[in-house]
């Protein structure tokens, strides 16, 4: 009997030694380190003083402009299009889903620094996407070397990656949905729009509220894609709060004031996560 | 009347083919670009007209990406590394989830949702302390730095979880009946049921490191120690960047888990739709 209470201890142990080792410390750390400052050679408590410099932090203040401008374009048109992308491969009428459904998962499967590079060299200035472009008589776009296109790009390359990945959770909540719920509303007379929006949507609410907060945090976050495709440049316009993160931490290695902008981002998440629970959330 | 249905289905089912159509050649053209420039001559990325066609110089831009960064290195650590992580990472949260589906014990819920609402804290706030962590214990520039932190993955915990949640209870309450001790019961009748489980989880694990990029690029100081995507992100020059060498570098981080995959994309997607789901 006692051999069988310590059981599960046994089997947890190596994961909840790790996780206060290796998470539960860092997070707690952090906080720590955001209210202080690193004088004469040793940490000392200095209040909210950095999140004082980060009110007055013009590049701060930037990051998180560009960081909201991305979410905002970004996130609401990919889930959008996986929807779409989703129901269509939901359709029975369809052939050859199997091979829809693995082609436009693919690119959730390359590394976010080896896509970042390849669309560097596809949005060049002389690059493949303007030589289209100019072939079809419109004039080239300043894809990478434009404040707004360089966002555009960051944007693009982003719903490249992750709308086929999105697609599949879809995928798999709209196969949940029983067949005869869209018979009966057939019968009632409701086409596919009506069907879309009174039956479909209101179902994968659940799973629009995962894919949102999966995306949200993922934006938030957002540092491979800048750093490899545009650097964060021109004139800091593809700035992010993480990319802000790394060049205060381990480039300027000032620890405390880093610490500081990730726990902005901890906030963000936290907020807009209750805010997406509020709104797709059961009433 | 019934032709004019036809008609409007025709239509429907040609638009519905022509936007998917779209879809995949966006979907899909970039990795075939990237197979054209692995071959091709760096200019020729940006001739006009474009080329389409895989070129000579596919040796040769191996040959000055390996110059470069050392690629045989460079792929072995991120193999060795994706590798040991993979087997460690599996067998712990194996384990945990083990316990969380198939046990009740005193502060289960509450340890499971810490595990689950750490998934909301973004990595980045981890980052300093554990780079300092790793700097007072003198582990910066290893294979243990590049490894430990993430070894309780919350996300694997919970796909297994989700998976031993359904293997029936009564199985191992007749094993514990016939004497067999719990470590037996797990090794001997739970995990080999659940390979397909432990396939998708393994995928997710492999992928995550074989692909993890900020924390390699802050723990690892020289060369010789980079993992694949730190040693891409060194390739794009201030003044030239040979693209040739770029795209090699690219193929050679995508072709390896591309092929992973399309092996093992039924595992996978499953994976997927289990934990999306439940």
């Amino acid at each position: 009997m006692n051999r069988s209470k310590a059981t599960p201890y046994v089997f947890l142990a190596p994961a909840v030694i790790l996780f206060l080792l290796f998470t539960a410390y860092p997070i707690v750390a952090s906080i720590v380190l955001s209210f202080q400052k690193f004088e004469g050679g040793s940490y000392v408590f200095t209040g909210f003083d950095n999140y004082i410099r980060l009110i007055h932090d013009s590049i701060f203040q930037t990051a998180l402009v560009n960081t909201f401008i991305i979410f905002i374009l970004q996130v609401p048109f990919m889930l959008l299009l996986s929807m779409i992308l989703a129901n269509v491969l939901n359709s029975q009428l369809l052939r050859l889903k199997g091979f829809f459904r693995v082609s436009f998962f693919l690119p959730a499967v390359t590394s976010l620094v080896a896509y970042s590079l390849l669309f560097s060299v596809l949005l060049q200035d002389n690059g493949l996407i303007n030589e289209l472009i100019t072939n079809f008589g419109m004039s080239a776009i300043p894809w990478l070397t434009d404040g707004t296109w360089a966002k555009i790009s960051i944007v693009l390359a982003m719903t490249w990656r992750w709308t086929g990945y999105n697609m599949i959770i879809y995928l798999a909540a709209l196969q949940n949905i029983p067949h005869e719920m869209y018979e009966a509303a057939k019968m009632d007379g409701a086409g596919k729009i009506r069907q879309f929006f009174s039956i479909t949507i209101p179902s994968l609410k659940p799973v629009i509220l995962f894919t949102g907060i999966l995306s949200t945090i993922g934006t938030l976050q957002l540092f491979d894609e800048p750093f490899n495709l545009t650097g964060g440049g021109p004139a800091n316009s593809t700035m992010t709060l993480g990319l802000y993160i790394y060049e205060n931490g381990f480039e300027y290695f000032d620890f405390n004031y880093a610490s500081a902008v990730a726990y902005v981002v901890v906030m963000l998440v936290a907020v807009l996560s209750i805010i997406q629970f509020k709104v797709t959330g059961d009433k | 009347m019934k032709t004019k249905t036809g008609r409007k289905h025709l239509l429907g089912k040609v638009s519905m083919y022509g936007f998917l159509l779209v879809f995949l050649i966006i979907s899909v053209f970039p990795f075939y670009w990237m197979f054209i420039g692995a071959t091709n001559p760096s200019s020729s990325m940006f001739a006009s007209p474009p080329t389409f066609i895989p070129g000579s110089h596919f040796m040769e831009n191996l040959r000055n990406l390996d110059n470069n960064v050392g690629i045989w290195r460079v792929l072995f650590n991120s193999l060795f590394v994706a590798g040991l992580y993979v087997v460690l990472a599996l067998a712990i949260s194996t384990t945990a989830a083990y316990a969380f589906a198939k046990f009740s014990f005193k502060g289960r819920n509450v340890i499971f949702t810490v595990f689950l609402l750490s998934m909301m804290i973004p990595y980045q706030a981890t980052l300093i302390p554990l780079f300092q962590m790793m700097a007072n214990f003198n582990l910066l520039n290893t294979y243990f730095a590049l490894i430990a932190p993430q070894l309780c993955y919350p996300f694997a915990i919970f796909l297994m979880r989700q998976n031993f949640l359904s293997f029936p209870t009564e199985l191992l309450e007749s094993a514990r009946l016939d004497g067999a001790g719990e470590w037996r019961i797990f090794m001997q009748i739970v995990l080999p049921s659940m390979k397909p489980a432990l396939a998708a989880t393994s995928i997710f694990l492999f992928m995550f490191q074989w692909n993890n990029f900020m924390w390699p690029l802050i723990a690892i100081r020289t060369p010789d120690m980079y993992t694949f995507p730190v040693a891409l992100s060194t390739l794009s020059g201030v003044s030239y960047t040979d693209y040739g060498q770029v795209m090699m570098g690219i193929t050679i981080a995508t072709v390896p888990i591309l092929i992973f995959f399309l092996a093992m994309q039924k595992h996978f997607i499953t994976g997927m739709l289990g934990s999306a789901l439940k």
